[in-house]
């Protein structure tokens, strides 16, 4: 056992991603189990490995932890990235419960049908440069700092850029009207860790192809 | 101003219950706002209140929270609700997540059709008796103490109460397999503070009726 945390989960980004990416961002060597059969789903749940009989679940500090907020928690506070105090952690959970908010249409895009697919990007396109994006940009105009909040790096940080990103793979010029929130995506995607995380061949996964819809709902349906 | 929480959000439960719940459970009293017409809600939305242009919004200790999970973070970290130390906050936030995916259930249930309401139902019972309920009859079995997490009282032992009480109304006899949860109820429903907000005349708001879903949909129509 190589006391490094061990991720149980399909081998793409789905709900795991964002555990990946913080993981990562801490500068936190991991090693992942990949699911590929409803089987493999099977055997974890028949061996009491899954509290609720779902993945994911990351097995750290002797724990099997499942509940992907719940993990994403633990690797937070364990690794400093949740800021200094009680309203720190407030103001990081507010930005990070809208960003997930945002990320599960992203995510959900690829499993629309094809007459729906057109609507829901319209849909994605408007949330995010409405109802998100202006609230980012507004708090790194006000504070001027190079981080989200306490001018410390934090989840906030690292759960935005990879939704900036996600965004952008889905319309490349959705941030045009954003400056700050350009210049943020550059500067922390510079950040050591982050960079090399960017990198091919890092544990970053890349979005879900159409041809691969049906093999991974197989494994959960 | 009073100093207290003062809660923003419909006259019904939906998703602010929990935070009802949570606040009440740590003895703490509060104010509510009730949003009755979509003129309200823009006019929130228009003063720049809203962050992300929802509620719940929870105006507390000089921050406008917003987004449910924040909220009762928050409130849990507080009012020590959440565990001692890291390790016991990882096992409430699991506990307090996955009650809270069968909640989902019961929170969208007014809102499906006639049709599908019976398999709805239905869904609820499979997943609170094989998936979730076992879960903590087990955890409670295991230590055999009085509270989830810690041999102390906390957010999951909140959370819990809440949904057990939530699926009973629509499935009077789902805990009729499991005895730990059974005398969980009892004592939790027995807490001073969780039997004064299980009395009438609490901010506890009732089951949602055809009222409610009504107010929803015009408050927050497209």
């Amino acid at each position: 056992m190589s006391g490094k945390p061990k991720l149980h989960y399909f081998n793409g980004r789905g709900r795991m991603e964002s555990i990946r990416w913080l993981l990562a961002a801490a500068g936190v060597e991991f090693e992942e189990c990949f699911l590929e059969t409803k089987d493999d789903l099977t055997k974890l749940q028949k061996g009491g490995s899954l509290l609720f009989q779902q993945v994911p679940m990351v097995e750290i500090d002797g724990m099997k932890m499942v509940q992907t907020r719940a993990i994403a928690n633990y690797i937070a506070t364990k690794y400093n990235l949740y800021g200094k105090d009680l309203k720190e952690r407030a103001l990081i959970d507010m930005y990070v419960e809208a960003i997930i908010d945002l990320n599960e249409l992203l995510m959900t895009h690829i499993l629309q049908p094809a007459d729906k697919k057109e609507q829901h990007l319209a849909t994605i396109v408007d949330k995010a440069t409405n109802r998100y994006f202006p609230v980012y940009e507004k708090v790194l105009k006000d504070h001027g700092q190079d981080f989200l909040v306490g001018n410390q790096f934090s989840r906030a940080d690292v759960q935005l850029l990879e939704t900036l990103l996600m965004a952008e793979e889905c319309k490349p010029d959705i941030l045009a009207k954003f400056p700050l929130l350009q210049s943020f995506k550059a500067r922390i995607s510079n950040i050591p860790t982050i960079k090399k995380f960017l990198q091919p061949g890092s544990q970053r996964k890349p979005p879900l192809q159409e041809k691969d819809v049906p093999k991974v709902m197989k494994i959960f349906h | 101003m009073s100093g207290k929480p003062r809660l923003t959000y419909l006259n019904g439960r939906g998703r602010m219950e929990p935070v009802r719940w949570l606040l009440a459970a740590a003895g703490v009293e509060f104010e509510e706002i009730f949003l009755e017409t979509r003129e309200q809600y823009e006019k929130l939305i228009k003063d720049g209140v809203l962050m992300f242009q929802q509620v719940p919004l929870v105006e507390i200790d000089g921050m406008k929270m917003v987004q449910t999970r924040a909220i009762l973070s928050y409130i849990a970290g507080k009012y020590n609700l959440y565990g001692k130390d890291l390790k016991e906050r990882a096992l409430i936030d699991m506990y307090v997540e996955g009650i809270t995916d069968l909640m989902q259930m019961i929170l969208v249930f007014p809102f499906s059709p006639p049709e599908a309401k019976e398999k709805n139902i239905d869904s609820i019972k499979e997943r609170a008796t094989n998936r979730y309920f076992p879960v903590f009859e087990k955890v409670l079995k295991q230590h055999g103490q009085d509270f989830l997490v810690g041999n102390k009282f906390s957010w999951a032992d909140v959370q819990l109460i809440e949904a057990i009480l939530a699926v009973e109304e629509k499935i009077p006899a789902v805990l009729s397999g499991f005895p730990q949860l059974q005398a969980f109820k009892k004592r939790m429903s027995n807490m001073p503070t969780i039997k004064k907000f299980l009395q009438p005349g609490s901010p506890r708001k009732p089951p949602p009726d055809e009222c409610y879903v009504e107010t929803v949909l015009k408050v927050f129509k497209k």
